[in-house]
């Protein structure tokens, strides 16, 4: 069963003058019980899928194309309203990014819970078993906010999402400050949902995360997606040149930045926006390229 | 030439969470530090920069004693020392375009305005850093090119030590070796001593001179 689908999703947004597109033609789909990674390069657009999904761009945003949760409802043409009462952490929760300025400041992480946990009508006193699954001590909870380390606010912003319990899960970058042990608590944690029956979309850049935990990648770039997968073959044969580029990037691998950079959303070229940076770029490449492997001429035959 | 906290004890309101460390950055290394979450490593950051004054114990810079934190110290001493943190957001101000946050720590030390133009435009190239982006305030960008600037700005002064908490955490794979290897290049160039503070063994296997484990 299909728990996302995505077609043909867009955004822009107006800047000033100029206009950044921000997501591309963005097509996935995610069945329940999987769980997909979403990776790429700083500033390709994985945060604002996310916040696409959940209706939370700003203003200066224009959202193109469909997201259906489950079998009936468009995510991104049924309302704030509906979003609001039906969908954000009821149907569809999110571990956000920068989990330091996403808490309360004024309240500790047990009443923040308790509280999270009473509006969704679960029982408040659970607090310390949600945070104990999220890898934060039963004692950390009597802290504010600010006497958090980055990697204990990261724990909390993950207990606060789990507690409301949504069928599918956003996390973005759930893993970030923390040390090697809880980041793979936390990777088990969200692996352990899907077999559960539950769906979760990972965000992140750590491509180690996404190996270890992911049934399909889709690796974008430059507003689009560039390859989606199976993790297996991703990893270990990647099709497109951009994730092997990535992927040689790595501190095992090569350490190799990719040389140039990525373009300036405000100014896409018309064909593959990888072409300046790709060694295996000829003429064809002025099109844009489509499908589950982005590539005129990918290093293997994509099944 | 060193940046060395001697027998340091530090903490926030009554919880002491580093007890009689020492540690030292000398120039033209690049030292790694890695232990568990919540161990005190980015106190000691804090510390080393001079933004956190130790209980006791103290900082020496070049073999001078510091005493005072960072906005009682004189420029000269404070402009040694940049840092680079895990979270680009928190570190900047909002209302600042990228290229006026590169510039900043050069308007507080007085410089002539060709001068920083020419400096951010210098560095904004190194980091990687387009034009269109340098008009953009940091809501407008991502954590990576708000990292990237934070970095511009942090060896805006040409620090002799860079601090970096955890900072490539949250980078890509690609933008992570960019990062370091910028870094790299500012140490090869200056001798600068650079402290590498990471979760990630590979990482610091693979960027610093030598690693302390807590
Ligand atoms: N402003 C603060 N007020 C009170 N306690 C704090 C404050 N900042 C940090 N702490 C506490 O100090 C301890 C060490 O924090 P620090 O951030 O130095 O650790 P760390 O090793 O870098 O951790 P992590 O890797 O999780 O970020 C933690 O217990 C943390 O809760
Ligand atoms: S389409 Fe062409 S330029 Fe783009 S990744 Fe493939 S080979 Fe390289
Ligand atoms: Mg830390």
């Amino acid at each position: 069963m299909t728990a996302l689908r995505i077609e043909g999703l867009g955004v822009r947004f107006r800047l000033h003058g100029a206009a950044v597109q921000a997501l591309s033609d963005i097509n996935l789909q995610v069945r329940r019980g999987e769980l997909l990674a979403v990776v790429g390069e700083s500033g390709c657009g994985k945060s604002v899928l996310a916040h696409a999904l959940l209706g939370l761009l700003p203003r200066n945003a224009q959202v193109t194309g469909h997201a259906y949760l489950g079998e009936d409802l468009d995510l991104l043409h049924c309302g704030e309203q509906r979003l609001a009462r039906e969908v954000r952490g009821r149907r569809l929760g999110l571990i956000p990014q920068s989990p330091a300025t996403a808490l309360n400041p004024v309240r500790t992480g047990r009443r923040l819970l308790a509280e999270t946990l009473r509006a969704h009508g679960r029982d408040p006193g659970l607090a310390a078993e949600v945070a104990a699954d999220a890898g934060l001590d039963d004692a950390d909870l009597d802290r504010y906010p600010f006497q958090l380390s980055g990697g204990m606010a990261q724990r909390l912003t993950t207990a606060l999402a789990l507690a409301t319990d949504p069928p599918l899960l956003i996390a973005d970058e759930p893993t970030t400050g923390l040390d090697r042990p809880l980041v793979d608590h936390t990777l088990d944690l969200l692996r352990r949902r899907c077999d559960a029956g539950g769906t979760v979309l990972l965000i992140t850049h750590d491509l180690a995360a996404a190996q270890r935990v992911a049934d399909t990648v889709a690796v974008m770039y430059a507003s689009r997606i560039a390859e989606h997968r199976p993790a297996r073959d991703v990893f270990g044969a990647p099709a497109h040149p951009y994730t092997a580029a990535l992927l040689d990037a790595l501190p095992n691998w090569a350490f190799t930045p990719i040389p140039g950079h990525p373009p300036m959303l405000t100014a896409l070229p018309p064909g593959c926006a990888f072409a300046p940076r790709c060694p295996r770029r000829t003429d064809a490449c002025g099109v844009q390229p489509g499908g589950p492997v982005a590539c005129h001429h990918p290093l293997v035959a994509a099944a | 030439m060193s940046l060395v906290a001697h027998g340091v004890t530090a903490g926030y309101r009554g919880l002491t969470v580093l007890r009689d460390a020492s540690f030292g950055v000398a120039a033209g290394e690049t030292v790694g530090l890695r232990g568990p979450s919540g161990c005190g490593k980015s106190t000691l950051v804090r510390v080393l920069a001079l933004l956190h004054a130790p209980d006791a114990g103290h900082v020496s810079l070049g073999g001078v004693v510091v005493s005072g934190v960072r906005h009682r110290v004189s420029a000269a001493l404070r402009t040694r020392v940049g840092v680079l943190f895990q979270s680009p957001r928190a570190a900047s101000d909002p209302r600042l375009r990228l290229a006026d946050l590169i510039a900043e720590p050069l308007h507080a030390t007085g410089h002539a305005r060709a001068h920083t133009r020419a400096r951010v435009a210098e560095l904004a190239d190194r980091v990687g850093l387009t034009a269109d982006l340098l008009t953009r305030r940091p809501h407008e960008v991502s954590d990576g090119q708000l990292q990237r600037a934070c970095l511009a700005r942090a060896l805006v002064h040409r620090p002799a030590y860079l601090l970096c908490d955890e900072a490539t955490t949250m980078l890509d794979a690609s933008t992570q070796a960019h990062v370091a290897a910028v870094i790299a290049q500012e140490q090869r160039r200056h001798g600068t001593g650079v402290l590498v503070v990471s979760h990630d063994a590979v990482l610091l296997d693979r960027w610093a001179d030598r690693v302390e484990t807590w």
